[in-house]
């Protein structure tokens, strides 16, 4: 009895055993489909997306950044190129306490209280994980020192990268312009143009001038390099690479030579010079002075010199020629006269008896000549040489306001050139519409009476004047004025060469361009405007001078010099082209505060062509007149 | 010709041939692995040939023992363990945040390894003594006997192997013929004592919980180890990407891939194929368990070979699982395959009882 209940027993144990194995059996098996199930997730349904990560994981891609074009003159010399250099760099989100850590580098590497206020700046504007220069242009010497001493240093790397460098310095800044560190609104815009892949590993871009307006073609394309690394980010081995292919070099239509000349000639004086081809629209020189340095800005100009610049009374960061706003004075009368005789309201031989002033018909209002008592019988010749003021007071009532603007339209006035550099200023060309929409004002036939001239509501920017110039010089042929000659590649072949075409040419009577243009040698020759600066020259030099009023002045007051402040005084204004026959040059010269235009503006034309046209250089050129202030000097 | 047939019979008598050779080959693909895993390290390698080796021999030295004196050394086993587990609570080396090891003169060891089999052990004893009729007070004996040491290795604290001992007691109780209801009633008791749990857990381990759930969450830290694993899992495809060519290995983007992450190296090199025979394979050793259990014929023996044969499945899914992150990261290493000796003996001491139960004449009762 006793052995059966224990082997009954025994018999239901061994069968509850097996019933619950079995059942754990079937909970294997299921879990076992579990996995399977899992690996199947991973490995086909979602493989492609796991097999995108290992790769991601695996390769790095990295940019390698392509070598800027450089910048020449129309004469091969170089205006902008790079060289190779170390700099030290920081990455600040992995460096810890700044302040410390520059403290602990300036005992291994000499850094200047120049380099941290830049660095400072550029910490400013940056983000973190970026790395900043602290030092740049190391020599042997201190790459040597750091790189023993770099254990202490962690976030802090020495880099081999190119430099723009500016050969130049001053000369020509505004126009070459200079490169600086890519900042967020370059980050947007380049996103905008969808170029933000091609500059992936760029620190720097063109921020003004030629650097800034050709920057896609002297970028050039970023090559990669993919690379295959491990968990660390150490490099195991290259798969590809792509390699970078350099920017484009340029050349300028700027003559470096001629550019200098004419800084020169400024001496310390603030104004803007503009100087072009007329058969091409090629921009021969090109100055705003004062200038800066660019190279200043290559690795991130420090927040003295940018305050200096940023403050100066004088304002050098302001390119004059391109923005600057004068009243063209006197330098309209020329086209005010060829407008006179195109539209048939004057002719060559009509003349009036200026008694220095001209009064509207019905009004007392005296609109006076710059000379007190006038200019006698004034033909149109004699109006241009003299500059009288009371013969273009009478043609512009009897042309009236809407033929000055469609006139003087043509030549460019009161719109941009579309010069290829950024931020031209148009200037403003006054009209009827123009004063209603401004002013909300109609126009009065007295606005009129001024604007002829070129007082009144008118505006040019130099660079306008030259271009309007150029075109009279052209006898009314057009060409944009380039600052860009030509698009090199990189083996110096021309990948694209920059106006040739005309952009219009003017339907004007030779016969009238003649009268103008014979009036304008004259203003150089004795009796003319000009005639001191004219004096020996050895070929024709046509100009015109003008002086522009900087304040208003009260009717019946008489303008004293003396008495106004420095700042104040008139605006000088040379406008001239040369040979007069066959036109070589044509250029346009603002004095700011200078006086008067025909003894500030245009010794500056004469220096510039006697160095264009005949390759004098102004020491040579020294013993040209000297400004001797003269009591029948222009004075309007 | 006779001397070596004998040596060859005397050495094969207690050997199971069937699981030996599942436990062969698995180890065989263990070495291969191993091998990629270490960038060809044949150092490493030979070391683990070694520790397979020992492992082996001491399989076969507890084939040769029958149960019953297994048996009798089951309390005294039990209760050693439990001694040095108190002495590791309180006077043992901290290593890493954890204080699993003991210092005793000559060497250290890990008491909380010895009680992966003492315990299953010490409950099959346990319940084979009262097999006549058991009663809820039994099952609450076992359960003491089974939390006593488990409450030990949670404060270490060392979450894997405390989990892999409460499985391996808790397939005895289950097997046992522990009643539905009362597992039922520990089910709500546990579930409800989960929050408790929480609070009592390491931050570490509720790391790994979290991290479970969205391993993106810490990607860099304890979230790593899941989203590398799973990159190479996946990228691996069904064919794999080929031995000793996985990039994930191989370019150091898996952490620990020698030891408990060597599953996602396999993985990664031999694909959707290689993880299917791996499993099969896998799955024909724990069947070789299970018809030895089945066949064993006293409760101590039975219970006993099922429970090591269940925990050597719970081995697999907990190391599988997580490598695959479907569990938390805890410390399991993948059986016969991850780099280490301390595991491999613990397990094949396990395979040398179900050879010796297998092989051993059948005492049945009469």
């Amino acid at each position: 009895m006793n052995r059966r209940v224990e082997l009954r027993n025994h018999l239901r144990e061994q069968h509850n055993f097996r019933f619950r194995l079995a059942i754990s059996a079937g909970f294997v098996l299921l879990l076992f489909l579990l996995l399977f199930a899992r690996f199947f997730y991973l490995q086909v349904s979602q493989r492609e997306h796991y097999h995108t990560l290992a790769e991601a994981n695996r390769i790095s891609i990295s940019p390698i950044v392509p070598n800027r074009g450089l910048i020449f003159d129309r004469n091969g010399e170089v205006l902008a190129h790079n060289y190779s250099a170390y700099t030290l760099e920081i990455v600040p989100s992995k460096a810890g306490d700044l302040e410390a850590l520059i403290h602990e580098l300036s005992t291994v590497v000499e850094i200047a209280p120049r380099d941290r206020k830049r660095f400072k700046k550029l910490l400013e504007e940056s983000k973190r994980f970026e790395s900043l220069p602290i030092r740049t242009r190391l020599s042997d010497v201190e790459v040597a020192r750091f790189a023993a001493n770099r254990y202490r240093f962690p976030g802090v790397e020495i880099k081999a990268r190119l430099f723009r460098q500016y050969p130049k310095g001053a000369s020509a800044a505004h126009v070459v312009g200079y490169i600086g560190r890519i900042n967020d609104k370059n980050l947007e815009q380049l996103e905008a143009s969808d170029d933000l892949a091609n500059y992936r590993g760029s620190q720097y871009m063109g921020k003004i001038g030629v650097e800034q307006s050709y920057e896609k073609e002297l970028h050039g394309i970023t090559g990669f390099e993919e690379m295959e690394t491990d968990a660390a980010g150490r490099v195991i081995r290259t798969i590809s690479r792509t390699p970078p292919i350099p920017g484009n070099n340029l050349t300028l239509s700027l003559d470096a030579k001629l550019q200098e000349v004419a800084e020169k000639a400024f001496g310390d004086r603030r104004g803007a010079l503009v100087a072009i081809e007329p058969a091409t629209g090629d921009v021969l020189a090109f100055v705003s002075k004062p200038g800066f340095d660019p190279n200043l800005f290559v690795d991130g100009i420090d927040s003295e010199n940018w305050d200096l610049l940023n403050t100066s009374i004088d304002r050098p960061l302001n390119n004059r020629a391109l923005r600057g706003l004068y009243p063209p004075g006197s330098t309209f009368k020329p086209f005010m006269a060829l407008a006179g005789l195109e539209l048939k309201k004057r002719g060559p031989q009509h003349a009036i008896n200026d008694s220095g002033y001209f009064s509207l018909p019905g009004s007392t209002h005296r609109f006076r000549d710059w000379k007190a008592g006038g200019h006698g019988v004034v033909d149109l010749h004699k109006s241009l040489v003299v500059s009288c003021d009371t013969y273009y007071y009478g043609l512009a009532n009897d042309l009236g306001i809407d033929n000055i603007f469609k006139f003087m339209s043509q030549f460019g006035l009161g719109k941009k050139t579309g010069i290829d550099i950024e931020g031209e200023a148009s200037g403003l060309l006054p009209s009827q519409e123009w004063k209603m929409k401004r002013h909300k004002q109609k126009w009065y036939a007295g606005d009129t009476i001024s604007v002829g001239i070129g007082q009144g509501y008118n505006l040019t920017t130099p660079l306008q004047l030259a271009f309007a110039t150029a075109v009279l010089a052209g006898n009314g042929t057009a060409f944009r004025p380039h600052l860009v000659k030509q698009v090199l590649n990189n083996n110096n072949e021309v990948v694209r060469e920059i106006g040739t075409h005309p952009l219009y040419t003017l339907d004007l009577d030779p016969d009238n361009l003649r009268v103008v243009r014979n009036a304008l040698v004259d203003v150089t020759q004795p009796g003319g405007t000009a005639a001191l600066a004219g004096t020996g020259a050895a070929y024709s030099f046509a100009g015109k001078t003008g002086t522009s009023q900087v304040i208003g002045m009260k009717q019946g007051e008489k303008y004293d010099e003396s008495k106004i402040r420095e700042r104040h005084r008139d605006h000088a204004l040379f406008i001239s082209y040369a040979p007069a026959e066959y036109p070589k040059i044509a250029l346009s010269i603002l004095v700011e505060n200078g006086g008067h235009g025909g003894s500030a503006a245009a010794p500056i034309a004469r220096l510039v062509m006697d160095y264009y046209l005949l390759g004098k250089l102004p020491e040579e050129a020294a013993a040209l007149p000297v400004d001797q202030e003269d009591e029948e000097g222009e004075h309007d | 010709m006779i001397e070596p047939l004998r040596l060859w019979h005397y050495l094969t008598r207690y050997v199971d041939g069937f699981l030996l050779g599942g436990i062969l080959l698995l180890m065989l693909t263990g070495l291969f692995t191993l091998y990629s895993a270490t960038d060809a390290n044949l150092g490493r390698v030979t070391n683990q040939g070694i520790n397979m080796l020992v492992a082996l021999a001491i399989m076969w030295l507890i084939a040769n023992i029958p149960l019953q004196h297994i048996m009798r050394i089951a309390l005294p086993i039990y209760m050693t363990g439990l001694v040095l587990l108190l002495g590791v609570a309180l006077f043992g080396e901290i290593n890493n945040g954890a204080r699993r090891w003991l210092n005793i003169g000559v060497t250290r060891i890990q008491p909380s390894e010895l009680m992966k089999i003492a315990v299953p052990l010490m409950m099959a004893w346990y319940f084979d003594k009262h097999e006549a009729a058991l009663r809820l007070r039994d099952y609450a004996v076992a359960t003491l006997l089974l939390a006593l040491p488990v409450a030990l290795i949670l404060r270490q604290p060392d979450l894997g192997t405390a989990l892999l001992i409460a499985s391996s007691g808790f397939y005895v109780l289950f097997l046992t013929g522990l009643s539905w209801r009362i597992m039922a009633t520990l089910g709500v008791a546990a579930a409800g004592s989960l929050p408790v749990l929480w609070s009592m857990m390491h931050d570490y381990q509720r790391r790994r919980v979290m991290t479970l759930i969205d391993p993106t969450q810490d990607a860099l830290g304890a979230g790593y180890h899941t989203i590398q694993s799973t990159i190479a899992i996946g990228s691996g495809g069904v064919l794999g990407k080929g031995w000793e060519r996985g990039t994930q290995t191989h370019l150091d983007f898996l952490p620990e891939r020698s030891t408990d992450f060597i599953f996602a190296v396999f993985s990664e090199e031999f694909g959707l194929i290689g993880n299917s025979l791996l499993l099969l394979l896998y799955l024909i050793v724990i069947g070789r368990g299970m018809v030895i259990a089945a066949n064993a014929s006293t409760q101590f023996t039975r219970l006993i070979a099922g429970s090591i044969t269940l925990t050597f499945f719970t081995y697999i899914f907990v190391n599988v699982g997580m490598v695959i992150g479907i569990l938390p990261v805890v410390g399991v290493p993948l059986p016969l395959i991850s780099y280490g000796g301390t595991s491999m003996v613990t397990m094949l001491l396990g395979f040398g009882i179900l050879m010796s139960i297998q092989t051993h004449p059948k005492l049945v009762k009469t």
